[in-house]
């Protein structure tokens, strides 16, 4: 009994070694393609898409985020008498935390997962093998520009993301709880460093290569078939969120 | 010249190819024929190096390919074409993007004379002034005639067919019999046709080889391939294929 619960645990972790090495095969094997030829074009569609999909989604999540934040915070400071706080303390635990987090996995799950539904009906279509065939090296005709959209684009989705999250604050500060517009304001420069927002768009980087990477390899990796589309297209989301919120964490020690 | 030695492939313990020999000349056309699942694909993919076998050598002039990196094999491949079993165009590009595509890659021609060339490519198919058109509003057989359009719009030596006329009715069949025979032609090219389609085989070919379960069992010029004697050969001349699915 027991030895096979270890052989159990002692498969998964293998099986989660392979993983791991697989997809750094695939970014290793995307950096390598950088060099080689960058397609402008392609990254630049990629990140419109990238802003046009996830932009909407974006401004609300960090909105309403931004808002409930301030509503459990500035009902609590104000008892302690410590509202010329708020406006500090949200600005951090957005640009640190809830800003790149959030952004993240809403890119993930829409961004990511589009990226997987394309490139595995590319894969399943033999269209892959016929980039293949005429030469083209599907990691870099079809990964760098994802990757560099993503690693571009998630960042700036991120500032865009961090803005929207405050002011939500300030609206729920000034209207609910009575916080005038000038101490939220002020507060923020007297808490918040500059390296709130930087540290918060670092990661937003690392995200944006863990989104376009998994998002790609589950592609690649699909299995033949329609059915093949729709699970991998699920994993895909699914790890891409699991791995933002474990490297958030070792992001966070590392950068803070 | 192409020339297949000993090649074996296993996709894990599943033996799909085993110990082929066969030898494909310059110019001409070989169909290779054989039921479903016998390994006709694997065999033509084994040869453009989308896959790697198992074993043995698979010499390209003087170049074993069988275990080449894929950016030696992708300069190779500039000289060869493909026609996938179900096309495989890019549907998120136009017609004319998709025959312009490896130009686009690898020259530097400008848009003008890509333009002239994409649309020479699609009057030889039979397609003039698709060029806007997405593959989404295709049918099968004009499908099938622009993946042969993107194949030669880069001029290569050696072009492989996997099953171009399955899914057609009988007269498209015939147009496509007729573009690879012209396209042999005109272009002088070497051409590999993987068929089901014994009709096809005799009418396109030079040679014929069969493979049967995995294994080459016949081959020989179009003329001797009628007489040979092996009943499976039979089977398969009579549209009697006796496989494992029939
Ligand atoms: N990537 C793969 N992984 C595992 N098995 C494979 C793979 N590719 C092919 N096979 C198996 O190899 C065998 C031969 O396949 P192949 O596609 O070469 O047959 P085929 O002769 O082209 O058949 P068809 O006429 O149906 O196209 C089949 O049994 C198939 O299941
Ligand atoms: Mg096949």
């Amino acid at each position: 009994m027991f030895v096979r619960f270890l052989e159990i645990i002692g498969a998964s972790v293998l099986e989660l070694l392979y993983f791991i090495g697989d997809v750094m095969l695939l970014f290793i094997g995307a950096v390598k393609q950088m060099p080689v030829k960058i397609r402008l074009r392609h990254v630049i569609h990629q990140m419109s898409h990238l802003g046009v999909d996830t932009l909407p989604i974006v401004s609300l999540t960090m909105m309403f985020t931004g808002m409930v934040m301030t509503l459990q915070v500035a009902n609590e400071f104000i008892k302690m008498g410590a509202e010329s706080t708020v406006g500090g303390i949200i600005a951090i635990a957005i640009g640190r935390e809830l800003g790149p987090v959030l952004v993240g996995v809403v890119a993930a799950g829409r961004v990511g997962s589009a990226m997987t539904a394309e490139i595995s009906t590319m894969k399943v279509t033999e269209q892959i093998d016929a980039l293949r065939v005429m030469g083209t090296n599907p990691l870099g005709y079809l990964v760098v520009p994802r990757m560099l959209a993503c690693m571009i684009m998630v960042p700036l989705l991120t500032v865009y993301g961090d803005v929207i999250g405050v002011v939500g604050g300030w609206g729920v500060a000034k209207y609910y709880a009575g916080i005038s517009s000038y101490v939220y304001v002020n507060s923020i420069p007297e808490y918040a460093v500059l390296n709130d927002l930087t540290g918060g768009l670092v990661k937003a980087v690392v995200f944006g290569v863990v989104i376009a990477v998994l998002g790609c390899y589950y592609g690649m990796k699909a299995p033949e078939g329609a059915e093949g589309v729709g699970k991998a297209t699920t994993r895909s989301v699914v790890s891409a969120i699991v791995v933002i919120f474990m490297l958030n964490v070792l992001l966070s020690m590392v950068l803070y | 010249m192409i020339k297949i030695e000993n090649v074996s492939m296993s996709f894990g313990d599943k033996k799909v190819l085993d110990n082929i020999n066969l030898e494909i000349k310059d110019g001409e056309t070989l169909a290779i024929i054989g039921g479903s699942g016998s390994g006709k694909s694997t065999l033509l993919r084994l040869m453009i190096g989308l896959d790697h076998p198992t074993g043995g050598k698979i010499w390209l002039r003087d170049k074993d390919i069988a275990h080449m990196p894929e950016k030696e094999l992708d300069e190779l491949r500039l000289h060869m074409g493909m026609v996938f079993q179900y096309s495989a165009l890019f549907d998120s590009m136009t017609v004319g993007d998709n025959v312009a595509f490896g130009l686009r890659e690898h020259t530097d021609y400008g848009e003008e004379k890509i333009a002239e060339i994409v649309k020479e490519k699609l009057e030889v198919v039979g397609l003039p002034g698709t060029e806007d058109m997405m593959p989404g509003e295709l049918s099968g057989g004009m499908k099938k005639r622009v993946s042969l359009a993107r194949a030669i719009a880069f001029g290569p030596e050696i072009i492989f067919y996997d099953e171009p006329s399955s899914g057609l009715d009988p007269i498209m069949t015939d147009k496509i019999d007729e573009l690879i025979i012209s396209t042999q032609k005109r272009l002088g090219v070497t051409s590999v046709v993987v068929t089901h389609d014994m009709d096809s085989a005799i009418h396109i070919a030079d040679r014929i080889a069969m493979i049967y379960e995995g294994k080459l069992i016949a081959v020989d010029t179009v003329d001797n391939f009628r007489r040979i004697e092996d009943s499976r050969v039979r089977a398969f001349l009579r549209g009697l294929y006796i496989g494992k699915e029939a």
